[in-house]
């Protein structure tokens, strides 16, 4: 029998770099393919081009034994492929009937029998949606159900799932594949992208694995380990996040006590959080996105003004603060979207090494901005934080995500920061810019910096922290010890299930 | 050096290419209407005498004014449209206060400028705040402020007007001999004079320049209006920033009246040139809201006035012909700029790319194409 | 309307979203009945014989269609996506427009002719946008300065030496049909001038629907509908809004986001040439330069006001038609009437504030500018000439003021589109 998918000598270029290069593997009808590999390797471009988003310069595509020419998502809708991006492809002020039928009006109008088949989809498939809900009121899991319902809706044959799992706990993880097992036995097929090797291994019957947009194996997940498959993904060794002997002092430097965030509609966004981080100690907190960690972030920082609860920096008060005079007290910031909040994309490298401290020497001199102090001080956070740039004068805009983030984390440092809020320091970013991060945070501790970590990496978090928290629904759900604890239990007081 | 002369070939490029089409849309049209084109050209390229050439420096530098105060608020990512209504505003205020003749000499003139830049920061003012604490669009609401300021100017002129016997303009009293700017006799070949206050375009343009680039305060505006959620992390309070930068903006824009109240007219009467707003948003964007590029824009934009306003004599066209000319300009120029930012944007990131390969032969970073 | 620039003062709508309440039918009459109400109290009142009169409101009405046509311009085009400041320009096209086609072929050719120029415009705008990705803001504003010069020149160009018209008018333009409806217009004229509380209100405005509508009018409202069942019940139409809210996910599921963009737009700009025509053919029967007065950004605000969608504008329309109507009819005492019920509002909104809300300062400062506002109403008899004429444009600050917090605007609006971005 023809494969479900078949791709060869697939290749895609773009400026300065190529992106997929001669990718070659083939996909069995009713089963789940992963594909593997670290951030960058070109999955997503991959994928793109299976669904026609993106155009392959060589190669070629069989889906089911035919030959097939992707321009365009419609032609890989007639192909019978459907794709749930990771970042959902929906309109908020939308219903979700008319998120699932737009586009494929034809199939079903626009009106009740549109209605009605995606009822009929919904319970078959157990995703419990409903048509008339607007999507902005939806949480994560439930509009990733809507996408693969719309997919479904479609008569995809073959899902492709792009990182399904980012925004997704343990258990909601295990949801998923129970439904992805299901489809499966359906006879329909799922490609899907990943870099969590243990779920791929768990639910995946075959993996190929990408690296530098290049396929390196096709492997059965029966027959290796995740080591090894980690292995294939880097071509050396990992970068494994030992702690070392323990820094932590009794010197507090962050206490936050009874922090209460509520919101105008009445929403209680965060409640009545304690914590304290002593110099040398890296307090990790884990949670899935949306739980309050962004809202305490930004309260820490001054940008939200809390309604209850106290902030102290070492022993000054600073919950009233604005954002500049906390940044100048020493608190150093790693927003999680660096793009948005950490970098000027079209200013030059120089002027966002000033970023945050545009008020702070050897940037300014009274009220003038010493161009000749920001300039030498941005050439000397480039070289030592080995930010990969031909000068300080290109934009932001063109580094990559690992360079910038090293940037952003040697502007931290540099103005010898009393506590660092880092919000996913790691994300997005290649291993080895994470190595290179995670090497000077630990650094900093050592020399007295208190750290505040966010992350949703479970193994950054297990491997940085030296104690970590929980928050669920805006508060405290549970603290452990990172040398003991497991991902299952985090898993369940990420979800409240314990 | 060279990529430096590159961008500057770059940033040349868009403007001219903005003039050459504006000339064939121009060409086609009148050839459609059936007017003479060759004619039009011919009265537009002329060379100016030296009359003109003074007329069209006094122009631009009352251009120039309007620009600067529109490009500080595009700085900022506000559009500021009420230029025209700030200025008018500001004028007449001066105007009355000039004309009272309460101060002696030079510091009437003093006083006046800074009632003039009081008065349009002000007016600014209502719609920065409007933004700040109501979300009201500035587009909109510095538009309707504009409508506002020609009745409440108009209202006010009349309760306070000099009837002067004979004119039928309504005017404020005029400013008193001893506090006239006189202009300077740059251009030989004319009595006419350049007005003294080309000198305060070129002050507020410098003040302009370093200002933006050379302060802290300028530091926090750009960055504002280049990623507000990243000035919002770094410390910036934004909404005070909007409302500063209306202020500033409005203030800028008060003085746009002041060379004419000061070196021409004397008064502020019915027939105080109007549009001059609109003028400062298309030249503020042909100069790439850069202080040297709008003194380009502003003398450019001036030179077509005052070129256009023979059409209608030497060539039996009607003068609203240069409104097409320069709104095509404008449209032109912006479709250029964007054009030309696209590929230099990939142009950048393409070089970046290249030397970062050169140098590590096998790192391949990916994160900055679309992956 | 937040553009894709700052964001600054606008509230962020967090966590639970109420779905914008739409108003029922009961709502709606019960609502109409009150402000018949609040009108009757006012003129005997304050005796202003002229607020709610039928010339009045029948004026109104004339005002509120090309105000209303120009905001469903602005709603096509804003509901794609794309920001449209250019419709004064448009609407400028449209008045020459139907000028010329309609002194040479007939007023029917005008308004198609009013129609067709303003698409022009919007052509222009269209390609600025979406093919070049301009920012929307600066296209509109290139557009109108073109509008205006292109339609003073063709207008000298094409309207010297006619008989009656100049360089900067047309001559006599023929005029469109009027509807009335016989016997019931007379009957309802007889029973306004009888100044009975509330019945002649009621007589007044009935009136004003029923005599002498212009049949554009008729072709406005018909519009209106037209459009609410293309947005709301068709495949286009929800096509298009998918490209206003989210063009990325639109992308995704083949929908063609630029050729909606430019369709929306396109209509856009004949909606808005429409209105224009509306003015040179039905208001004032000959082109006139500057005959638009800035109604394209008035309809805007409508827009804006009505959240975006085609019932909210009439309304919109139809208060600021009406303001625009009173400043028209030299309506000094008129307007000093307004001036108490603005009062009365203004304190009413300060009480509930203080109330309801515990916002101090707000209500206290509300309530203030209430009292001023009644004060003026108290010592004056009048309001002078310049200062009716500024209410439209007072009203639209007002209006906006209070309102936009509470809107929903379309996501993606204004934000420039580039294909390849999905994922």
């Amino acid at each position: 029998m023809a494969p479900a998918v078949e791709l060869r000598g697939i290749t895609k270029r773009y400026p300065g770099v190529v992106a997929n290069n001669d990718v070659t593997f083939s996909v069995r009808r009713g089963t789940v393919h992963a594909i593997v590999g670290e951030n960058g390797a070109g999955k997503s471009t991959l994928m793109k081009i299976l669904y026609g988003v993106q155009r392959a310069d060589e190669g070629n595509i069989w889906v089911e034994g035919t030959e097939v020419s992707l321009q365009s998502p419609s032609d890989a809708i007639d192909a019978g492929i459907g794709m749930v991006f990771q970042h959902f492809m929906l309109a908020d002020n939308l219903t979700v009937l008319e998120n699932v039928v737009l586009g494929a009006e034809k199939l079903h109008g626009i009106g009740d029998r549109a209605r009605a088949e995606i009822k009929r989809i919904s319970a078959e498939y157990s995703l419990d949606v409903n048509p008339d809900d607007l999507v902005a009121e939806l949480g994560v899991g439930k509009r990733q159900r809507v996408e693969i319902l719309k997919v479904l809706y479609r008569g995809a044959k073959i899902l492709i799932l792009d990182e399904p799992t980012a925004v997704l706990v343990p258990q909601e993880v295990e949801e998923l594949f129970d439904n992805l097992r299901e489809l499966k036995s359906e006879g329909l097929t799922v490609i899907f992208i990943s870099h969590k090797l243990d779920e791929v291994l768990s639910v995946a019957d075959s993996i190929t694995v990408l690296r530098r947009g290049a396929t390196v194996a096709t492997v059965d997940p029966k027959s290796v380990t995740a080591r090894q498959l980690a292995e294939l993904m880097v071509g050396s060794e990992l970068p494994s996040p030992s702690t070392e002997e323990s820094t932590v002092t009794a010197h507090e430097v962050l206490a936050i006590t009874n922090l209460t965030l509520g919101s105008s509609d009445g929403r209680e966004i965060l409640g009545d959080v304690t914590l304290t981080i002593h110099a040398g100690e890296i307090l990790g907190i884990a949670g899935v996105e949306g739980n309050g960690q962004a809202e305490l972030v930004e309260a820490i920082m001054g940008m939200r003004e809390p309604s209850a609860g106290r902030i102290m920096l070492e022993d000054t008060d600073i919950s009233d603060w604005h954002t500049r005079e906390i940044r100048e007290a020493g608190v150093g910031y790693i927003p999680e979207d660096r793009q948005r909040h950490a970098l000027l994309l079209d200013a030059p490298l120089w002027e966002n090494a000033m970023l945050g401290h545009q008020t702070q020497k050897p940037n300014v001199t009274g009220v003038w901005v010493n161009a000749a102090g920001a300039k030498a001080e941005a050439e000397r956070i480039v070289a030592a934080y080995d930010v990969r740039t031909p000068s300080i004068f290109v934009t932001a805009h063109s580094l990559s995500g690992g360079n910038q983030q090293k940037l952003i984390v040697g502007r931290e440092m540099s103005h010898t920061p009393r506590v660092l809020v880092a919000a996913h320091p790691t994300r997005g970013v290649d291993v080895g810019a994470q190595a290179a991060i995670w090497h000077h945070i630990k650094q900093a501790r050592r020399e007295g910096l208190g750290v505040l970590l966010i992350s949703a990496d479970l193994d950054e978090l297990i491997g940085l922290s030296d104690t970590i928290l929980v928050m669920l629904r805006g508060r405290l759900s549970g603290e452990f010890d990172p040398d003991v604890v497991t991902a299952e239990e985090l898993g369940a007081a990420m979800t409240g299930a314990a | 050096m060279k990529a430096g002369l590159r961008r500057l070939g770059l940033a040349m490029a868009a403007p001219v290419l903005a003039v050459l089409v504006a000339f064939l849309v121009t060409s086609l049209i009148l050839l459609l209407a059936g007017d003479p084109v060759v004619a039009v050209w011919t009265q537009l390229l002329t060379v100016p005498r030296p009359r003109l050439i003074v007329a069209i420096i006094n122009g631009a530098s009352v251009f120039y004014l309007s620009a600067i105060a529109v490009a500080i608020g595009f700085r900022m990512n506000l559009f500021n449209i009420g230029v025209d209504g700030q200025y008018r505003v500001a004028a007449f205020a001066a105007a009355v206060f000039a004309g009272q003749g309460w101060l002696p000499g030079l510091l009437n003139i003093f006083v006046s400028l800074l009632i003039a830049v009081v008065v349009g920061a002000l007016w600014a003012g209502i719609a920065g705040w409007l933004k700040v604490s109501r979300g009201v669009s500035e587009v909109i609401s510095t538009i309707m402020l504009n409508a506002i300021a020609t009745g409440l100017v108009s209202f006010l002129l009349f309760k306070v007007a000099d009837s002067t016997a004979g004119s039928n303009v309504t005017s404020t009293k005029l400013v008193p001999p001893s506090s006239r700017v006189p202009g300077f006799a740059l251009i030989p070949g004319t009595p006419n004079r350049v007005y003294g206050f080309v000198l305060l375009a070129a002050l507020v343009g410098v003040a302009y320049w370093v200002i933006l680039n050379k302060t802290r305060f300028g530091y926090d505006l750009r960055a504002t209006g280049r990623s507000e959620t990243a000035a919002v992390a770094s410390g910036v309070n934004v909404k005070r920033m909007v409302l500063t930068a209306m202020l500033l903006s409005g203030a800028a824009a008060g003085l746009v009246g002041m060379p004419l109240l000061f070196g021409q007219d004397f008064s502020y009467g019915t027939t105080f040139q109007p549009g001059l707003g609109f003028a400062g948003i298309a030249i503020a964007l042909l100069g790439r809201n850069h202080p040297v590029g709008i003194a380009f824009g502003a003398l450019l934009w001036s030179y077509l006035e005052q070129q256009s306003n023979g059409l209608q004599i030497k060539a039996g066209v009607s003068t609203e012909l240069v409104f097409i000319i320069q709104g095509v300009i404008v449209l032109a120029v912006v479709i250029a700029y964007e054009v030309v930012r696209r590929a230099g944007l990939r142009m950048e990131q393409r070089n970046v790319a290249r030397q970062l390969d050169s140098d590590q032969p096998g790192y391949t970073f990916t994160q900055g194409a679309p992956v | 309307m937040s553009t894709a620039g700052l964001k600054a003062g606008a509230e962020v709508v967090t966590g639970a979203v109420r779905r914008p309440s739409r108003l029922s039918p009961r709502q709606i009459a019960l609502m109409a009945v009150v402000a018949v109400l609040l009108i009757a109290v006012l003129r005997v009142v304050t005796g202003a014989r002229d607020l709610a009169s039928s010339g009045a409101l029948a004026a109104a009405i004339g005002l509120a269609v090309p105000i209303g046509l120009a905001g469903l311009g602005g709603l096509w085009s804003e509901r794609a996506g794309v920001v449209n400041i250019g419709l004064e320009g448009m609407m400028i096209l449209g008045t020459w427009g139907a000028a010329f086609f309609g002194y040479h072929y007939g007023p029917w050719v005008g308004l198609l002719g009013a129609a067709f120029c303003g698409m022009v415009g919007g052509a222009i705008h269209a390609v600025a946008t979406v093919v070049f990705g301009v920012d929307h803001i600066v296209s509109g504003v290139a557009i109108n300065i073109i509008g205006l010069g292109a339609a003073k020149y063709l207008a000298a160009r094409t309207f010297t030496g006619t008989p009656g018209g100049g360089p900067t008018q047309s001559p006599a333009l023929a005029s469109l049909p009027t509807i009335s409806i016989p016997g019931v217009s007379p009957g309802l004229a007889t029973l306004e001038q009888k100044q009975i509380f509330f019945v002649s209100d009621l007589a007044s405005i009935l009136g004003a629907f029923v005599t002498n509508l212009s049949i554009v009018t008729v072709i406005a409202l018909a519009l209106v509908l037209l459009t609410w069942w293309v947005l709301w019940r068709t495949t286009f139409g929800l096509r298009l809004r998918s490209c206003g809210e989210s063009p990325v996910a639109a992308e995704t599921l083949g929908v063609n986001v630029y050729r909606y963009k430019f369709i929306a737009v396109l209509i856009s700009g004949a909606m808005a040439g429409l209105g224009g025509g509306y003015l040179a053919l039905v208001a004032a029967n000959i082109y006139r330069d500057g005959q638009t007065g800035g109604r394209g950004f008035i309809g805007l605000a409508a827009m804006i006001f009505g959240n975006w969608r085609p019932g909210g504008l009439v309304g919109g329309a139809a208060l600021f038609g009406y303001t625009d109507a009173v400043q028209l009819r030299g309506g000094g005492s008129t307007v000093h009437a307004l001036l108490l019920l603005l009062a009365v509002l203004v304190i009413a909104i300060g009480l509930w504030q203080l109330l309801r809300r515990h916002r101090v300062i707000q209500g206290a400062v509300a309530i203030a500018a209430g009292a001023i506002v009644a004060g003026w109403f108290f010592v004056s008899d009048t309001v002078s000439d310049e200062f009716t004429g500024m209410t439209p444009y007072v009203a639209t600050l007002l209006v906006l003021a209070l309102s936009s917090q509470r809107l929903r605007m379309p996501a993606a609006d204004g934000q420039p589109y580039r294909k390849g971005e999905a994922g």
